[in-house]
C-alpha cells in the first residue's frame, strides 16, 4: 500500500507526534509498505529518506504559546506537489485541526483520508470562529481516530461525528530488554520530563519528597529531563538536595535502563495530558508506576489495576503512596506484572495492525488519493486543461 | 450600467456559492456510499466467517446451530431487517465465544487458527467501518439541513442518509487477540 502521512509540526524539534509518526512510518516499513512522511524542517537538518521537507515553519504566536506553523502559497504548493507525485491509496494526517500543514492537505486532497487526534484541547476561540472555514475540510476525512477514550470524548463534544480509538504505539521489547544499571538501582524514584513545565508535575513531587524521604531513609530520586536543576530543588531542605540526582536529557537507551532500574516511576502530571506515552513506555520496562489520576492516565493504567493512582496536585497522598509502595516489594511486584501484561495491548505489533485496519477498510472501494481540482475556479467553469 | 454590473458580479459570486456548496455535498454522498461499501464488506465477511465456524464441525453442536443460523440470518436479510439481524449475529458469537476455553478448542481444530484470525480482524473491524460509515452521515445531514441546500435543492435526488444502528460489540475473548 502507498501512504502518505502528514506531520503538522516542525521535524527539527522533538515531541510526542513527531516520535509516533516516526515509529509508524518504520513500522509500515518493515511490513513492506511504501510510506512518504510529509513534515516542515529547515533545509539543513539531515532527515530520514522517508520525510519530505514542506519547508521552514514559521514561528507564530497561535493558542496561548508560540507554535511553529506551515502555512501560505509556497506550502500549499508543496503539498500539492507531494500528493501529485506520491499518488497515494490513502494519506494520513495527524492534528489536521491545527492551521498547519495538515489542514492545507485537507484542503489540497480527495480520496482516502485517515486523521488522528492527538490533543484534547478545550474549543478555543480560534476554533469557533473558523468552524466555518474548517468544517468543509474536516468533512473530508472519512476516518478519524482517537488516541485515547478521552480524546474521542473531545472530539466529539467539539466537531461532531464519531472516531475510532487507537492508543499510541510503544515498542515494548525494546524496554523490557533493557539492561538495567546497577547504580540506578535500590530504592530509587524515577521522573522522566521538562523540569521547568509545571504540568509536568515536579513541583508536586517536590513537595511530597521530605515526607518520603524521611519514611524511606534509603531512598533517592532520578530525574531525567531538562531544565533549571538549581530552581527545582530550591523548595527542599538543603541536607536532602544530594538526594536527588539530575541525569539531563537521556538517550532511548538510557530512558530504557532508567526506566528497568527504577523502584517506582511517578508520574505526578496536572494536566494537559490526552495520552501519557510515558506510562506505557515505564510499564513496557516493568516500573510499578505511580501517576495522578488525570482522565488519560487513568485510561492508560486500566483504572488503577495495572499501576497506582493518587489525587491530582495532592502532595501529601502522592507521598502515602510513594512511602506505602517503596516499603511493599510484593505490591511492587505485582504492579509490575499487571502492567506488563496489560501494556501489551500499545505495542506496535497491535496498534499498527489496527491502523492498517482502518487504511483497509477506508480504501475498500474507494479510488486513491488525488489532488482535489473542485476548488479551482477555472475548473468549475470548464476551463482547466488536463 | 454600474447597478447591472453590480447585480451580474452579485449573481456571480452567488452561482459560484452554490456550485461550491453543491460540490461538497456531492463529495460527502460520495463518502458516504464509500463507506457503505465498506460496512457492507465487512459485515459480510464476518457472516461468513461465523458460517463456515459454525458449520465446520469444530464446536458443540448447540453452538454450531446457533451460530449457522445467527449467521445464516444475518446474511440473508432484507434492509429494512438488515440491523436487527446482524445485531443478532453479535449476540450469537459473544454467547458462543463467552469463554476462553471455548476458543483453544476452536484453535485445536485443523485450519482453526487460521478462522479465528479471520474471525478477530472482522469483529474488530465492523465497528470500526460502521463508525466511519455513520460520521459521514452525520457531516451529510449537518449540510443537507442548511437552509441554502433546502430551497435551492442542492441535494437533488439523492436519499436522506440514514445512520447503521446496530450492537457490534465483540466477544472480550476475541477482542484482546484482534491482530496479535
Amino acid at each position: 500500500m502507498r501512504i502518505g502521512i502528514v506531520c503538522p509540526y516542525s521535524w527539527d524539534v522533538p515531541g510526542g507526534v513527531q516520535f509516533h509518526i516516526r515509529d509508524l512510518a518504520e513500522h509500515l516499513i518493515r511490513l513492506g509498505h511504501e510510506v512518504s512522511v510529509l513534515a516542515p524542517a529547515d533545509d539543513e537538518t539531515p532527515l530520514p529518506p522517508f520525510v519530505v521537507s514542506a519547508g521552514r515553519a514559521v514561528p507564530v504566536p497561535y493558542n496561548g504559546s508560540v507554535a511553529r506553523l506551515n502555512f501560505g502559497f509556497l506550502s500549499a504548493a508543496r503539498v500539492r506537489r507531494w500528493l501529485h507525485d506520491g499518488d497515494f491509496d490513502v494519506i494520513h494526517i495527524h492534528e489536521p485541526t491545527s492551521p498547519s500543514l495538515g489542514l492545507l492537505t485537507c484542503w489540497a486532497a480527495q480520496g482516502p483520508i485517515v486523521a488522528t487526534f492527538h490533543t484534547s484541547n478545550p474549543r478555543s476561540r480560534a476554533m469557533i470562529a473558523a468552524y466555518p472555514i474548517l468544517q468543509p475540510a474536516l468533512e473530508k476525512i472519512s476516518a478519524r481516530i482517537a488516541v485515547s477514550e478521552y480524546a474521542r470524548r473531545t472530539l466529539v463534544e467539539h466537531l461532531g461525528g464519531d472516531a475510532v480509538v487507537i492508543p499510541n504505539g510503544v515498542d515494548v521489547d525494546f524496554f523490557a530488554r533493557a539492561e538495567p544499571k546497577q547504580e540506578w538501582q535500590g530504592g530509587t524514584i524515577g521522573f522522566i520530563g521538562r523540569i521547568d513545565e509545571p504540568r509536568k508535575g515536579l513541583p508536586v513531587l517536590m513537595r511530597a519528597l521530605p515526607k518520603i524521604f524521611a519514611a524511606c531513609p534509603d531512598a533517592r530520586l532520578l530525574v531525567a529531563g531538562r531544565g533549571d536543576e538549581e530552581e527545582a530543588v530550591a523548595g527542599l531542605p538543603p541536607e536532602m538536595r544530594d538526594r536527588v540526582e539530575f541525569l539531563g536529557m537521556v538517550s532511548d537507551e538510557d530512558k530504557a535502563r532508567l526506566l528497568r532500574s527504577v523502584d517506582v516511576y511517578v508520574a505526578p502530571n496536572t494536566g494537559g495530558e490526552s495520552f501519557g506515552i510515558i506510562l506505557v513506555e515505564a510499564m513496557s520496562a516493568g516500573a510499578p508506576v505511580l501517576a495522578s489520576d488525570l482522565d488519560a492516565f487513568a485510561q492508560v493504567l486500566d483504572q488503577g489495576s495495572a499501576g497506582e493512582l493518587f489525587a491530582n496536585e495532592d502532595a501529601d497522598a502522592l507521598a502515602a503512596a510513594a512511602v506505602r509502595l517503596l516499603g511493599d516489594p510484593q505490591q511492587r511486584a505485582g504492579l509490575s506484572e499487571r502492567g506488563s501484561t496489560h501494556v501489551r495491548r500499545f505495542d506496535w505489533s497491535r496498534v499498527g495492525a489496527d491502523i492498517l485496519a482502518v487504511y483497509e477498510t477506508v480504501t475498500a472501494g474507494a479510488a486513491s488519493v488525488a489532488t482535489d481540482e473542485r476548488t479551482s475556479l477555472r475548473a468549475r467553469f470548464g476551463l482547466a486543461r488536463d | 450600467m454600474t447597478t447591472l454590473i453590480w447585480i451580474v458580479a452579485a449573481l456571480v459570486v452567488i452561482g459560484v456559492y452554490l456550485s461550491w456548496t453543491a460540490g461538497r455535498l456531492d463529495r460527502l454522498h460520495s463518502r458516504i456510499d464509500a463507506a457503505r461499501a465498506a460496512l457492507d464488506a465487512q459485515l459480510l465477511r464476518r457472516a461468513s466467517v461465523a458460517q463456515e465456524l459454525g458449520t465446520a464441525g469444530v464446536l458443540d453442536p448447540a453452538a454450531s446451530i446457533v451460530l449457522y443460523q445467527a449467521a445464516h440470518a444475518a446474511r440473508q436479510a432484507e434492509e429494512e431487517h438488515r440491523e436487527v439481524a446482524e445485531s443478532e449475529l453479535s449476540q450469537a458469537l459473544r454467547a458462543v465465544f463467552a469463554e476462553a476455553p471455548q476458543v483453544d478448542a476452536v484453535r485445536e481444530a485443523p485450519g482453526g487458527e487460521e478462522s479465528l484470525t479471520e474471525l478477530s480482524e472482522a469483529v474488530r473491524r465492523v465497528p470500526m467501518a460502521r463508525r466511519f460509515h455513520n460520521d459521514a452521515v452525520r457531516a451529510a445531514r449537518a449540510v443537507r439541513k442548511h437552509r441554502v441546500v433546502r430551497w435551492f435543492r442542492l441535494a437533488g435526488h439523492a436519499p436522506f442518509p440514514m445512520a447503521f444502528e446496530m450492537d457490534d460489540e465483540p466477544p472480550a475473548v476475541l477482542e484482546s487477540r484482534a491482530g496479535g
